[in-house]
């Protein structure tokens, strides 16, 4: 797998930087002018009680909501609408908090189809199966079983998804996100509804994810302890406004997230 | 003991990637090939072939096209009967307003013609699903039957409004009698199939589960709900077409649109549902069984010495086929391609019990 690190970006540079995006549905506002960025290279958290914005942060960022007001700017094009596939061609990658697997397909065919983007070859050759096309297949299998390997779920590849318990199904959706070959990884809660180990486990697929293909990644987390232990840098959100943004130590501190998460009036 | 994968190693990807990677499964497809062309032709008789295998084969490949529309891509099509129909009228055209086309091209093309028919049609899915596509596609079955029995010319001005067919010759050769017919058939059904099992477990096929499974994620890893859904349109309407106009030439010889009614709809529904929805050998066991089983129990009572007059015996077909239906959809509802895939699985550890 390549890094992905490096596509006209380098570390530490911005990749993305979201400015001032308001988006309310309704009478609902649920964002209010949220304005951050994500460095190349890092891992970034956003975190905030319930409800407090954090999923459609996500949504904005690829595409499945698109903000009334506001700019987003990823790999240094800015952009007013774009729809969730015009994301992830341009290599933003994402889980969900509640599963989004294709259940009806086994673990190896549901991280195939996260290749849909990188093969090429046209319907008769696929008809026919022969040649380049079969070429094509054998060649991305390598990579899916890379990826196959490195979350340690080869027992389980042969398996529909919905038969799988729920930590596996998190760790092939993860792998499904991985085999797009990201530059940005957005992960809405990859520790929801799992054990001790469960966790120990996804955290260091995460850091090695961060470490060994460069990826940038943007995490959404209920667990304080693995928030402040994965991520460089946290974003606070509280009823769709930004309350707080630095380093895990700086947001720990800060009074105005200690309130929000013990409920001080507002 | 006789299905045991034990020692069969795969070496590559490629050959874990193919359709048939067990050796008892290639052994069982050629055996069961090798009855289709040579064994079947042996022993058939003309009530067998214009009754049993032509109509069972025939359908098998409109059954093969709706499974990729509504088993592999989750779209529910009501409008089979109609997208039949239009692979019938156009091979009728063509081969009227073209003389000497070669009859190949005749059934290709008006394949073309259904799967481009089916596209238009197929445009409301971008933004309707499930029951309400079904409701758009029934008026794609009604619009269709309406244009057939209304607009003259594609039936060439026949009074009547029936049209019938001349004969069918490829390279120099008649298809007129029924073997002749049958392995024609047997042959085109031999290569869509295949053509359809490479289509779904490519690219083209993820992208369609993808769409059925989780519409939302597959939009997220970079599918096109434009391109999987309309793509899953044509390949099932191009399939289904050809289905039509085989059926026009090579079951009926003449007919009206009646014969591309609403029930016809339904029958092929049934075929996938019965035989397994997303899967291309259901497809076969559901056409299989919705024309064989009729045929059956009409004939039993006859067999079985009961003096019966032919019109209970018709209502008791009805009565007794419904009720298979429903017990079959409530003992597996997956169908009979999740009961054989049950069986293949208990057969690898047959006899240890584990």
């Amino acid at each position: 797998m390549r890094a992905s690190a490096g596509q006209g970006v380098a570390a530490g540079d911005i990749v993305l930087s979201v400015e001032d995006v308001s988006l309310g549905f309704g009478g609902v506002q649920a964002l209010t002018g949220v304005s951050f960025d994500i460095r190349n290279g890092e891992i970034r958290a956003i975190i905030g009680p319930n409800g407090a914005g954090k999923t459609s942060m996500l949504n904005v960022i690829n595409g499945f909501y698109h903000p009334q007001s506001g700019r987003i700017t990823f790999k240094g094009k800015t952009r007013s609408k774009m729809r969730p596939y015009e994301a992830a061609r341009g290599g933003i990658a994402r889980t969900f908090q509640n599963v989004a697997l294709f259940k009806g397909m086994t673990a190896l065919d549901n991280i195939m189809a996260g290749r849909t983007l990188k093969m090429h070859r046209g319907v008769l050759w696929q008809i026919l199966r022969v040649g380049p096309a079969l070429a094509e297949e054998v060649e991305h299998r390598l990579k899916v079983e890379e990826i196959i390997d490195f979350l340690e779920i080869a027992h389980i590849r042969k398996i529909p998804v919905g038969r799988l318990p729920y930590g596996l199904q998190k760790r092939v959706e993860l792998g499904r996100a991985l085999a797009m070959e990201p530059n940005l990884l957005l992960l809405d809660e990859p520790m929801a509804g799992m054990n001790l180990e469960e966790k120990e486990d996804m955290s260091r697929f995460i850091i090695d994810v961060n470490n060994h293909f460069g990826t940038t990644i943007a995490l959404i987390e209920h667990d304080m302890g693995v928030v402040m232990d994965l991520s460089d840098r946290v974003v606070v959100l509280d009823y769709g406004r930004k309350i707080a943004d630095g380093t895990p130590d700086d947001v720990k501190r800060d009074q105005k997230v200690i309130d929000a998460y013990l409920g001080v009036g507002h | 003991m006789l299905y045991r994968e034990a020692g069969q190693f795969k070496t590559s990807y490629s050959a874990d990637q193919a359709i048939f990677s067990i050796a008892q499964d290639r052994w069982f497809v050629m055996i069961v090939l090798l009855l289709g062309f040579v064994g079947v032709p042996l022993v058939a008789n003309q009530y067998l072939y214009t009754e049993v295998f032509i109509p069972v084969l025939i359908l098998s490949i409109a059954a093969i096209g709706l499974n990729i529309l509504t088993g592999y891509c989750g779209q529910v099509s009501l409008g089979t009967g109609g997208f039949m129909a239009v692979g019938a009228y156009a091979a009728y055209n063509l081969a009227l307003r073209i003389p000497d086309m070669n009859f190949i091209l005749v059934f290709a093309l008006s394949g073309v013609v259904a799967m481009l028919v089916g596209v238009l049609f197929g445009l409301p899915s971008l933004r309707i699903k499930g029951f309400y596509l079904a409701v758009a596609t029934l008026a794609a079955q009604f619009f269709l039957e309406w244009a057939f029995a209304r607009v003259k010319w594609f039936t060439n001005y026949a009074p009547s409004g029936s049209v019938a067919v001349g004969k069918i010759e490829l390279f120099g050769f008649a298809i007129d009698t029924p073997d002749r017919k049958y392995l024609f058939v047997l042959a085109l059904v031999v290569v869509m199939a295949l053509a359809a099992k490479n289509m779904v477990r490519g690219r083209l096929g993820r992208s369609w589960m993808a769409m059925r499974d989780m519409d939302i994620a597959a939009e997220i890893i970079g599918i096109r709900p434009l391109n999987a859904k309309l793509s899953a349109f044509a390949v099932s309407s191009f399939y289904i077409g050809v289905a039509g106009a085989l059926w026009g030439f090579l079951r009926l010889g003449s007919w009206e649109p009646l014969a591309f009614d609403i029930n016809r709809s339904f029958q092929v529904l049934f075929m996938i549902i019965i035989g397994g929805l997303g899967s291309i050998l259901g497809s076969f066991l559901g056409a299989a069984f919705i024309i064989l089983v009729p045929i059956f129990l009409n004939q039993l009572p006859h067999l079985l010495g009961i003096p019966l007059s032919t019109a209970a015996v018709s209502h008791i077909e009805f009565m007794v086929f419904g009720a298979m239906i429903v017990f079959f959809l409530i003992v597996e509802p997956n169908g009979f391609a999740r009961l054989w895939a049950i069986a293949k699985e208990k057969l690898r550890l047959w006899p240890f019990p584990y």
